[in-house]
């Protein structure tokens, strides 16, 4: 998941199937074994996976956006092509994601209904600007390298449709972020302009991504009970360490910085230090407050309503073509 | 509006392979669900025949009564060769 999957549940529904149906339950859970969709279920796991999966699809497509800032811009045609291609498999994964929650029960055009009626959330990280050509190396390197390190765990996830899809959406990420490195790495090597352009963008979207991972473990109610069902696999803190000591290396290898005095090799520890972090920002970002809420939401309503005349031709179409072959 | 029909995707990865359930995804026709599969499901490559089956169109046995449905072969296990003795030597038996 893309890291803030906090909130209070909607609703808190309890256990609601027998007991003896949440025996079998158990015992999959306890031998590592997957629930599949038509499979009997607790309430409020079935409830969780969907607000989580939800939020993930919803996080997806909300997450063209930024990006999809920079097509008509891109520096190359080949830049073009490679943002292009990567923009479409971020709507890939939504609709995986989608489709995956579906199979516990719910419509997808509900989904979508309560993401824009603000009902279900995105993660935050979308609702900052895409400033210059280097934000899009920024985010794939950094924004899809914190995502790949969220979503790698949730392959192993106890629920069989969400394991899978994630499967397919971390086949795809490498090259997302192996993109963005090379758009970073392209510029820092470039003319000076060109290099406190990278940098720049690495500064803004250092702690930004840090906060996907979510708020600190004992400041994180949910994650208990997630650690639990087997649909998370480690701690905030633990992605968050694995995230730094992955990037610092990257970091120097592009020859830029990461704008944190405190990070420094611990040997004790066997991890990257770095300093702690004020959460106030991720927490106003999430109740709207973020300087791209706004417009993301303006911007996906809006493309939903512009494409209903679309969906309406295309049904109209089929329901003709099928009444064509009914009556021959 | 509602959503338009689920249509769940089968995809056949190579020659010589089988289709393989890929995922599911709505569409308002078969021609549009094959076309969407496409798009969705082999961006890379990943195939070379599509399935599209309207979701609706699925019979599957009930997970609930999983034991009593599958049990006529739990008690068979002569219908494995590992069941059979077979003397010390004897060879491509
Ligand atoms: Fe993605
Ligand atoms: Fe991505």
């Amino acid at each position: 998941m893309y890291g803030n999957d906090f909130g209070a549940p909607s609703d808190d529904p309890g256990r609601e199937a027998t007991t003896q149906v949440l025996d079998v339950f158990d015992e999959l859970l306890a031998g590592d074994g997957r629930v599949e969709p038509r499979d009997a279920m607790p309430e409020a796991y079935r409830k969780t996976l969907i607000r989580q999966i939800a939020q993930h699809a919803h996080s997806e497509i909300i997450g063209m956006q930024p990006e999809g800032n920079w097509i008509s811009r891109a520096p190359s045609l080949r830049r073009k092509a490679i943002l292009m291609a990567k923009v479409q498999d971020e709507a890939g994964h939504g609709l995986y994601l989608y489709a995956a929650a579906e199979t516990l029960g719910v419509d997808r055009a509900d989904l979508l209904d309560q993401l824009h009626s603000g009902r279900q959330k995105y993660s935050s990280i979308f609702n900052y600007p895409t400033l210059s050509w280097a934000d899009v190396g920024a985010i794939g390197w950094l924004v899809d390298g914190a995502a790949i390190v969220n979503q790698v765990p949730l392959c192993r996830c106890s629920y069989g449709p969400y394991a899978r899809a994630m499967v397919r959406v971390c086949k795809e990420e490498s090259f997302h972020q192996r993109q963005g490195f090379e758009i970073l790495h392209t510029l820092s090597h470039g003319t000076p302009a060109q290099r406190a352009m990278a940098q720049d963008a690495v500064d803004r979207y250092w702690l930004p991504s840090l906060m996907m991972f979510g708020p600190p473990d004992d400041d994180s109610p949910n994650s208990a009970q997630s650690m639990a069902w087997g649909i998370k696999r480690f701690s905030n803190d633990d992605l968050r360490q694995r995230f730094v000591d992955m990037t610092v290396p990257q970091a120097e290898a592009l020859g830029l910085t990461l704008p944190d005095d405190g990070i420094a090799w611990s040997e004790q520890r066997g991890h990257y230090d770095y300093s702690p972090i004020d959460f106030t920002e991720l927490f106003e970002v999430i109740k709207g407050n973020g300087p791209c809420n706004e417009q993301r939401m303006a911007h996906r309503t809006g493309a939903h309503s512009d494409g209903a005349w679309v969906r309406e031709a295309a049904t109209a179409y089929a329901a003709k073509a099928a009444a064509r072959v009914s009556a021959a | 509006m509602s959503d338009w029909p689920l249509w769940e995707v089968f995809v056949r990865a190579r020659r010589g392979l089988s289709h393989v359930h890929a995922g599911s995804l709505h569409a308002p026709d078969a021609e549009m669900a094959l076309r969407n599969a496409r798009d969705l499901y082999t961006r890379r490559q990943e195939g070379v025949s599509v399935w599209v089956v309207p979701a609706a169109q699925i019979t599957a046995s009930s997970p609930d009564e999983r034991d009593a449905f599958f049990d006529p072969a739990a008690d068979k296990v002569y219908r494995h060769p590992t069941f059979y003795d077979v003397p010390e030597g004897v060879q491509h038996l």
